[in-house]
């Protein structure tokens, strides 16, 4: 029996380099086998602080990403930290984007969403891939100089205040390439309601041509380790962090709670503004 | 096929196999879940009065022996679980589920017990002994005969329903607390909480790994330690017990209850097999019992020969 598996404590890795984004957003690089798929997450302790599950943004098996917003709590603690200071890690955990070689895939991405969708861009090799972000004004996209290097990608950039790309939501811009091209593939990673959103314009032209379509989803997850049961989906009661964090859209699409409500800390229901 | 079903306390249970409190059970739909998976019950999270936010993290690993969490008891509070956990649950309900409170002080547990009686239970379990908690509370009330019985007491007095009290393995004499509070009106136990607390070191950091520092240990390990207490305490009280901790597969349910129980609760488990491990446990007793002949699971219970 392999023992081992059943150890789930952190590793303790240094960070080895950290690359600024933006005015409030870092992309902490850690050289260290961790050997994760697109989509899936780590559970970053920040000791002394907190510890928080983040998706991954690349991964080479050598080295990995995790780019991190700062958004107060935890986060400006880790702002604090500087590269050679420890950190634990636990994972990868979760499910991943899956795809085969040839495949043609629309990527969503809105605002942070953007990190492991360039993970999927980046490894997406023999791909054809159109990878769509949105954000609310030019200077917060993300990823997208890196993404430009790609070669097997086509950018398309969709803000709110039409700053860069095209003004209005990235749904927009699926909805023109699904109606012009042929799609195999749409993966979508963002704010939960506009993850909606992407689930509707896919349906809307998979009558015809089946499309599969899968989501990462946010919740609040605690232990990140499929026992506490705090990330739990209403109304099938699985996990999102085993069944998930990406799940097929026609899963999502029936459950009550997506796009309608997340739960806090404490298991109380709070209804997305829309 | 052998007859797995189990009353206990005038309660009627399909398999004697308990999702344990503080494991999965913050939704219904959660709840549900392992009752689909093959739970023969289910038990909430510990409810509280008012909201508790719990610790922060890392709130727990595993490791191959043994598992420790501190959590906290994080909870939204009695007035979401009369809104929407109980309603939710009881709306076509798969299975017993067991309300399970906690409280900082006597009143607070009267308060609890009152309301969450009202909401359809089961049965009550009255968690007098978390021991990842005791910064906010000190010392759990099970660690003394004297204040088990007295938060037995008053809780008796608010509720008609099987009334629940689960023990602290952290003591040197579980059957006296566990008689102590039959004496009040008890009409079973569950035994045991976590043990400890304990202490895991990240060894590169220097620091303990839970952000409570200490926390309540179970799992494959802890099984030997959950056996004698609940060995002792169906030798004190002969009450019907529900035997928790470390239980892992049929064959651990089947040694759990030939110690005693009634009811076996498994929480841990579900980081070690998945909550689809409650299903092949099901399926571990059944082949246990056919090989062994034994046609009623009841006929088991406190089997061990001394």
């Amino acid at each position: 029996m392999d023992l081992k598996k059943f150890d789930s404590r952190p590793v303790a890795v240094p960070i080895q380099k950290i690359i600024k984004e933006n005015e409030n957003t870092n992309t902490y690089v850690f050289k260290y086998p961790l050997g994760s798929k697109p989509g899936q997450f780590v559970m970053l302790w920040i000791p002394g602080v907190d510890e928080k599950p983040f998706s991954v943004a690349y991964d080479d098996g050598k080295e990995f990403w995790l780019t991190i917003c700062n958004v107060g709590g935890a986060t400006a603690e880790l702002f604090k930290l500087k590269a050679g200071d420890k950190v634990g890690i636990r994972g990868p955990m979760g499910t991943s984007y899956e795809f085969k070689k040839g495949e043609r895939i629309a990527t969503v991405a809105g605002g942070y969403g953007a990190a492991p969708m360039y993970f999927v861009a980046r490894t997406a090799v023999g791909c054809k891939v159109d990878f769509i972000v949105g954000a609310r004004n030019k200077k917060l996209l993300l990823f997208i100089d890196r993404v430009k290097k790609l070669k097997n990608v086509k950018v398309h950039v969709a803000t709110d205040d039409g700053s860069a790309g095209i003004k209005g939501y990235n749904t927009v811009v699926l909805d023109e390439i699904l109606n012009k091209k042929k799609i195999d593939r749409v993966f979508a990673c963002g704010p939960e309601v506009m993850e909606y959103a992407v689930g509707k314009v896919v349906d809307k032209h998979s009558k015809k041509k089946k499309i599969n379509c899968a989501v990462s989803v946010e919740k609040y997850m605690k232990c990140g380790i499929g026992v506490c049961g705090q990330c739990a989906i209403d109304d099938t009661g699985e996990l999102a962090c085993i069944k998930g964090p990406v799940m097929d859209w026609n899963y999502l699409k029936k459950l009550p709670e997506f796009g309608q409500y997340h739960r806090d800390a404490q298991g109380k229901k709070h209804f997305f503004q829309k | 096929m052998a007859n797995l079903s189990v009353n206990f306390c005038g309660v009627a249970f399909r398999n004697p196999t308990v999702l344990a409190s503080g494991v999965l059970g913050v939704t219904a739909s959660s709840l549900k879940n392992a009752v689909r998976c093959g739970a023969g019950g289910v038990t909430t999270k510990s409810i509280w009065v008012g909201g508790n936010q719990g610790h922060r993290n890392p709130t727990m690993f595993g490791t191959e022996h043994y598992f420790m969490n501190a959590v906290g008891l994080s909870d939204a509070g009695m007035e979401k679980a009369a809104e929407e956990t109980f309603p939710e649950y009881l709306k076509n309900k798969p299975a017993p589920i067991i309300g399970n409170v906690v409280a900082a002080s006597v009143g607070d547990f009267a308060a609890v017990v009152a309301k969450i009686d009202k909401c359809g239970p089961d049965m009550i379990e009255v968690n007098i002994s978390c021991p990842n908690v005791e910064d906010q509370l000190g010392k759990p009330f099970a660690c003394s005969s004297a204040s088990a019985a007295e938060v037995t007491r008053i809780v008796r007095r608010r509720t008609k329903r099987p009334l629940i009290i689960k023990l602290s393995p952290n003591v040197d004499n579980i059957g006296e607390i566990a008689k102590a509070c039959a004496a009040e009106g008890a009409d079973g136990f569950c035994a045991v909480n976590t043990f400890g607390p304990g202490l895991g070191i990240d060894i590169d950091l220097r620091r303990p790994i839970l952000a409570n520092k200490v926390g309540g240990v179970s799992g494959p390990g802890m099984k030997p330690l959950a056996l004698k207490c609940v060995y002792d305490v169906y030798k004190a009280t002969g009450l019907p017990i529900i035997g928790t901790g470390g239980v892992m597969t049929g064959e651990d349910v089947i040694e759990m209850m030939m110690a005693g129980a009634r009811l076996v609760g498994i929480g841990t488990m579900v980081y070690y097999r998945g909550v689809e491990g409650f299903g092949e446990i099901v399926k571990e007793m059944k082949e246990w019992c056919d090989k062994n002949g034994v046609k009623k699971i009841e006929e088991i219970i406190g089997a061990v020969k001394f």
